[in-house]
């Protein structure tokens, strides 16, 4: 029982272990489904020099927006970073590589890294900036573009309802990329709205299983809304 | 007269068939669903993870896990799906849209796209644009036919770094619908009251004309 008890007393407890350097893949889109007290922790622990893989970058103040603020990001690889003053401001000044990636070869290479495919042919970004020096190839007259796994030395993950197994389920959208994040880190932290009873989460309702989790905590989230859109 | 932009997006939606499944980019695409045509039901799929989106929420029902590709607040139709990225671009890779509309900088006469990127400026991101480019068979490319001063988008060769080759088949403008076929535009439809002659002035790339080309209209 206890080896399979994947909860943590403190978000502290959470991160333990992450040094400068490091590869973190945060799930999220936007500001929806982002880890934001793990990511808050990432900045109170102040390591530098990280390779942040996500598919944005947050804004100015929240979500990895945070870890800019003290140039704790050398690198990151993500589809789109807009909407981020800071993030434009340190790119033009070179003090951050930023490798672009289409948003599907992103998701791709975050699944296959955890699945131990270490590349995949992708007809996405052939022709473009993109496939630059990449390897192609032809299958059936099309052509297509190699793209290499991603892995982390450690996963950021924000789930809606877990167990102490470590099975999680996402709620709506903030899905997104968690569920790949998930299986792609040495370490995969998830931090969730509320941990149930084992028994309580239907087993095939849910979305990872707890065999890619290592760190469970439970926490509060602000769960900033990016853009607030109604209908009059 | 130019089109509208919402007249762009009532063109659009004309393309729509009963049972499609949809992917509609930002900005004009968008719009494309205020014009769904009465009878006829599509699914429309946002790629952070979502098939069957529907209308924007009220003030209630508004929810920060429930978001579009364009991360604005959103709801769920009846028959709505929500999955990962990795799935939503499987099912876009994997060719199972059946229309993409989009916007573009430019697209030139052999079916190149360009949409995410202008040298010298900052650079944002592709987003999930090169992804869909590369899975569609079916796309709608929408754009000006000419920038503001005058210089046509609608090229022998894009100019500007690709978001994918040879991929586009079809262009509707403010000015025109037309199609790509074997390296040239084919003038299929004209604004109401702009004239040919304008078109031909205004296209950069190989057009061919054909001896009637039909005025679009609209109610």
């Amino acid at each position: 029982m206890a080896g399979f008890d994947k909860r943590v007393a403190s978000y502290e407890e959470a991160m333990e272990g992450i040094e400068d350097g490091m590869t973190v893949i945060a799930g999220g889109f936007g500001l929806c489904g982002i880890p934001e007290n793990l990511i808050a922790e990432i900045k109170r622990r102040g390591v530098t020099n990280l390779t942040v893989v996500s598919n944005n970058c947050g804004v100015d103040g929240f979500g990895l927006g945070l870890l800019l603020e003290d140039h704790q990001i050398s690198k990151i690889v993500a589809s789109y970073v807009g909407e981020n003053a800071m993030f434009e401001q340190q790119m033009l000044n070179d003090e951050i590589d930023v490798v672009l990636t289409p948003q599907g070869t992103l998701a791709e290479k975050m699944r296959v890294g955890g699945a131990g495919i270490p590349a995949f042919y992708t007809a996405t970004g052939y022709g473009t900036p993109i496939g630059e020096g990449k390897e192609v190839r032809e299958f059936n007259g099309r052509h297509y573009i190699l793209e290499e796994a991603i892995t982390g030395d450690f996963a950021i993950v924000k789930g809606w309802k877990a167990d102490r197994y470590g099975n999680v389920m996402y709620r709506h959208t903030a899905q997104n990329f968690n569920p790949m994040a998930a299986t792609a880190g040495k370490i995969t932290v998830v931090e969730v709205e509320e941990i149930v009873e084992p028994g309580e989460l239907e087993p095939s309702q849910i979305h990872t299983p707890g065999i890619y989790v290592d760190r469970i905590i439970q926490g509060t989230f602000e769960k900033r809304i990016e853009k607030r859109t109604v209908r009059s | 007269m130019a089109l509208t932009r919402e007249q762009m997006a009532q063109r659009v939606a004309r393309e729509l068939e009963d049972g499609f499944y949809v992917n509609l980019g930002i900005g004009i695409p968008t719009l494309v669903a205020n014009y769904v045509p009465e009878g006829i039901d599509v699914m429309l799929q946002s790629e952070n993870g979502l098939l069957g989106m529907g209308r924007f929420p009220t003030e209630e029902e508004v929810d920060p896990d429930m978001i579009n590709a364009g991360k604005q607040t959103i709801t769920t139709r009846p028959g709505a799906a929500i999955f990962s990225s990795a799935e939503s671009f499987a099912m876009i890779r994997g060719g199972h849209v059946d229309l993409t509309v989009l916007g573009a900088f430019e697209v030139d006469q052999e079916g190149n796209i360009a949409s995410w990127m202008i040298p010298g400026k900052l650079i944002k991101g592709m987003g999930g644009a090169m992804d869909l480019v590369a899975g569609a068979d079916n796309i709608i490319c929408t754009m000006t036919h000419a920038s503001k001063h005058g210089e046509s988008k609608l090229l022998e060769k894009c100019s500007l770094p690709l978001t994918g080759a040879g991929c586009i088949n079809r262009v509707l403008t403010d000015l025109a619908y037309l199609e790509i076929k074997e390296g040239a535009f084919i003038l299929k439809e004209r604004a109401p009251g702009v004239s040919v002659e304008e078109i031909v002035e205004k296209t950069a790339g190989k057009l061919i004309v054909p001896d009637h080309v039909p005025e679009m209209t609209f109610e």
